[in-house]
């Protein structure tokens, strides 16, 4: 089910819009809801009440032009905004029924791993001590057990056949669209539930970002994607679901095709049509 | 969007500190506590040497800073001589440092290519690297004979009516730490003010040069722009010019007398200490040049928090504004 | 007018060129010091200047090998002084560092690292030497440990700031919590960095004599006890400096270039290391 609520709605649970099939978003169970969610930076409010549910195991797409809130509201996903100078969150984000800011944050991050718009392999580390840092530094692999795992997560990253030979050498000679899939992989490690995406491919050229789509269609098979992009072509190929904000406010949110083929609103349309942003 | 820079301030503090974990939260506490330190550290300085220099600031109170007599024998002490010392050499020097590190300063933000700023930079900030006893050495073996054979017979012979330059030529006294003191601080001088230069936005210059300034005009321009930097490095050069310890003390000449003549030897409080700190022998002795360390220290203080607040405004708002 | 304007040309012309004597001016005492510092120390340096203690006066000969490692034993007393305050206290700065109590202290350091370390000698005289009732190195390292607290603390601060806030954020999404990103990543990153900035601290150190006069003193014997009077390079350099003796003042001069040495190398190393840091790293 996907609830989306204007800043007027107060009741988020009955925020579907009318004239939409509610049963056909009932395929897949709610992964993450967010429900009323506000943020800030000191006194400026980036989130003007957010309400959306994100289906399991779909890749759910947020787009809207620069600014709209799009990375903010990702990153109240997994407690990093909160890491910003004067960053706040009010509202609520659940995760499978429990409410993360009720939990360490620490615990949330290693459920909801997340991937930045430019790639950031840590650079005194080697291939592999990357995918591995987030077990490693936690303590949550056995030194034997982790070869297996950084294979595994290279696989998934579609970045194993590139790098098996090199895995002693340093991340950052990598290309920038292995770089990114070695991030992927660095998430991935972590068997994270959730991955966050923001911009995953806005600093790569066409043929890397084609590998990253592919590869987040493979990834939905584990895991439950939100991907935060700017280019709608994108958001169309890899997404089940769009939402579409635009000033802090979630303005749309369907299928993927609903929305490009059919918007209900005129903003969307404009938005998608390129009228604006 | 949030731009991507390394920034100050990364994890902020407050309303969620309790939710974090318990490491971080250690972590946190530990890492404050040294923080702290710091500041302790500057409290207990200033409380200690209060504290062992009570037995001279009862037994003269606040005319310590006015005597000028020093006289261990008779257990007679004041500072003037000191304070006089200190004071005029370190302005004396300033006069000679500070046109020189504009020039250097403007040289390097203004008309030196980066293949040849850097370099220089980088080696008169060596200037400022060198152990303080290193400048002694050299003043003492190298410029104190200098002066005594070439400068200062030429001083008296031109200018030997006025008072500044009365005497005899030693050689050591107060116009060589007056030279070596001008060196040492010259760095500290051409590099905060080619900083605050460089921090001066382009748009000054141009529009200056726009309306038909020479180049030299708009340079003037920029200089009034960043002065309260500039203001600031020369005040921070002051701070380190009275405080400088060995070098004054082995070529200035170490008499406690005031004199108006450059050529006469003379003594700072850093000096005083250096020199007389072990061979006193009475309380009140000890007491007195404790006294001065606190004087010292009070001055430095007061300097340096001027100064740096002065080279922030400024420094600060060029952060803003790149 | 044209001649008011040529008039302001060559004003600027002239102003200019005034700059350019003025570098000369400044670079020509450090070009002399260095000669001179080789001319004259040079020949005093051999192997027994760093391996026999002082000869007795009017001996010739020997060397200032306990005052050399005088000089390291009170330096690293100083650094277990220096080094936890200042790094740690640089983190906190670096990463905690957006709160009035921070910038009290980042002002703070700054002021006290213009305080003349002479006053950090009698500090350390009152705190030391008067409850032991006598000099001693312990003394001298601690007089050296707090003036090497605001360097470190600073140049941490500042190498940990240039490390990009991306990694931070890697590490922290990866469910690490701060303190290990802070150690295991941050510092690590900017690791470089942070050393050069110590090891410059450290040499900043071992070049100063005025702290040392009173605390740690000297001593002309092998000394390896850090409850009395030690020798250190600095104060050699003085007392052999002002002395009559030819053969003791070359030893001085040799002091003074194995210190300069010391510097002039560090300083390369630490223009190196902040230049090259991150480079094309994090884009």
């Amino acid at each position: 089910m996907i609830d989306s609520t204007l800043t007027d709605s107060s009741q988020p649970e009955s925020g579907v819009p009318s004239g939409v099939d509610r049963r056909s978003f009932e395929d897949r169970p709610t992964k993450v809801r967010a429900e009323n969610v506000k943020a800030y930076f000191g006194k400026t409010q980036a989130l003007k009440g957010i309400s959306l549910d994100i289906l399991s195991n779909q890749v759910t797409a947020i787009i809207g032009p620069s600014g709209c809130g799009k990375s903010t509201f990702l990153r109240s996903i997994n407690r990093m905004h909160e890491t910003v100078l004067g960053g706040r969150i009010e509202g609520k984000v659940t995760l499978d029924g429990q409410d993360i800011y009720k939990m360490d944050p620490v615990s949330v991050r290693r459920r909801v791993g997340m991937v930045f718009q430019k790639p950031n392999p840590f650079p005194t580390m080697s291939i592999f001590d990357n995918v591995a840092a987030g077990l490693t530094f936690n303590g949550l692999a056995k030194r034997s057990a982790l070869g297996e795992i950084v294979e595994r997560s290279l696989r998934q990253a579609a970045l194993w056949d590139e790098v098996k030979d090199v895995l002693d050498k340093n991340g950052m000679s990598l290309s920038g669209g292995q770089q990114q899939r070695l991030c992927i992989a660095r998430t991935l490690a972590i068997n994270p539930e959730v991955v966050l995406m923001d911009e995953p491919a806005s600093a790569l050229d066409p043929l890397a970002t084609a590998k990253i789509e592919e590869l987040i269609n493979e990834l939905k098979k584990e895991y439950t994607i939100v991907i935060v992009t700017h280019n709608m072509q994108q958001a169309a190929r890899v997404s089940d679901f769009t939402a579409f904000l635009y000033l802090g406010e979630l303005v749309e949110v369907d299928r993927t095709k609903e929305i490009f083929t059919n918007p209900r609103k005129k903003q969307t349309e404009d938005y998608i049509t390129g009228r604006f942003g | 969007m949030r731009q991507e820079s390394p920034s100050s301030a990364l994890f902020p503090v407050g309303a969620r500190v309790r939710q974090r974990n318990l490491g971080d939260a250690v972590f946190y506490r530990v890492t404050q506590f040294f923080a702290f330190m710091i500041l302790a550290l500057v409290a207990v300085t200033a409380y200690e040497m209060y504290r062992t220099s009570s037995a001279s600031i009862d037994a003269f109170g606040f005319e310590f800073i006015v005597r000028s007599v020093w006289d261990p024998v008779r257990d007679e002490y004041g500072a003037l001589p000191f304070i006089f010392g200190t004071v005029v050499s370190s302005v004396l020097s300033l006069v000679l440092a500070l046109p020189l590190g504009l020039g250097v300063a403007i040289f390097l933000s203004e008309l030196a290519p980066a293949w040849l700023a850097r370099p220089i930079s980088f080696v008169v900030e060596l200037l400022a690297a060198i152990p303080s006893i290193v400048y002694g050495l050299w003043g003492f073996f190298i410029l104190v004979p200098w002066l005594r054979t070439s400068v200062e017979p030429l001083l008296i012979r031109q200018f030997g009516s006025f008072p500044f330059f009365s005497g005899a030529p030693y050689g050591i006294g107060m116009l060589a730490a007056v030279f070596i003191l001008a060196i040492m601080i010259l760095p500290i001088i051409s590099s905060i003010s080619r900083d605050v230069l460089t921090a001066v936005p382009i748009s000054q210059r141009e529009a200056a040069l726009a309306l038909g300034s020479t180049s030299w005009e708009a340079t003037r321009i920029a200089i009034s722009y960043s002065r309260s930097g500039i203001l600031g490095a020369t005040i921070l050069a002051l701070g380190r010019a009275l405080g400088e310890t060995m070098a004054v003390t082995m070529v200035i000449g170490n008499r406690p007398t005031i004199s108006a003549s450059l050529l006469e030897p003379g003594y700072t409080m850093a000096s005083v200490l250096a020199n007389e700190f072990t061979e006193a022998t009475s309380e009140l002795y000890i007491s007195a040049l404790i006294e001065i360390a606190l004087i010292l220290f009070v001055i430095t203080l007061v300097v340096n928090a001027i100064a740096r607040l002065l080279v922030w405004s400024v420094t600060r708002g060029s952060e803003v504004q790149q | 007018m044209t001649f008011h304007f040529a008039y302001r040309t060559a004003k600027s012309l002239m102003m200019y060129a005034l700059c350019g004597v003025s570098v000369i001016v400044a670079l020509v005492p450090l070009v002399m010091i260095f000669y001179h510092t080789v001319s004259m120390g040079g020949s005093a340096i051999n192997l027994d200047f760093f391996t026999q203690l002082p000869k007795p006066v009017g001996e010739t000969g020997g060397g200032l090998a306990n005052a050399i490692v005088g000089t390291m034993i009170l330096v690293g007393l100083g650094s277990l002084i220096g080094l936890p305050v200042g790094v740690l206290g640089g983190i906190y700065l670096a990463e905690y560092g957006n709160n009035p109590f921070a910038t009290a202290v980042r002002f703070m350091t700054d002021v006290l690292n213009g305080v003349p370390s002479i006053v950090m000698g009698v500090v350390a005289y009152t705190l030391v030497v008067v409850p032991m009732k006598h000099f001693s190195a312990y003394a001298g390292g601690v007089a050296l440990g707090i003036l090497m607290i605001p360097m470190i603390t600073r140049t941490t601060e500042e190498m940990l700031k240039i490390v990009p806030r991306s990694y931070r954020e890697a590490a922290l999404a990866l469910g690490i919590p701060q303190w290990k990103t802070t150690l295991r990543i941050v510092l690590r990153t900017g690791l470089g960095g942070v050393i050069t900035g110590i090891m410059l601290a450290v040499a900043r150190a071992a070049g100063e004599t005025a702290p040392l006069l009173f605390t740690a003193l000297n001593n002309r014997f092998w000394n390896l006890s850090f409850d009395q009077p030690m020798a250190s390079l600095t104060v050699f350099i003085y007392n052999y400096g002002v002395s009559p003796y030819d053969d003791w003042i070359a030893q001085a001069w040799a002091g003074a270039l194995v210190l300069i040495t010391l510097i002039l190398v560090l300083s390369v190393a630490v223009r190196f290391a902040t230049r090259s840091a991150f480079r094309g790293g994090d884009a």
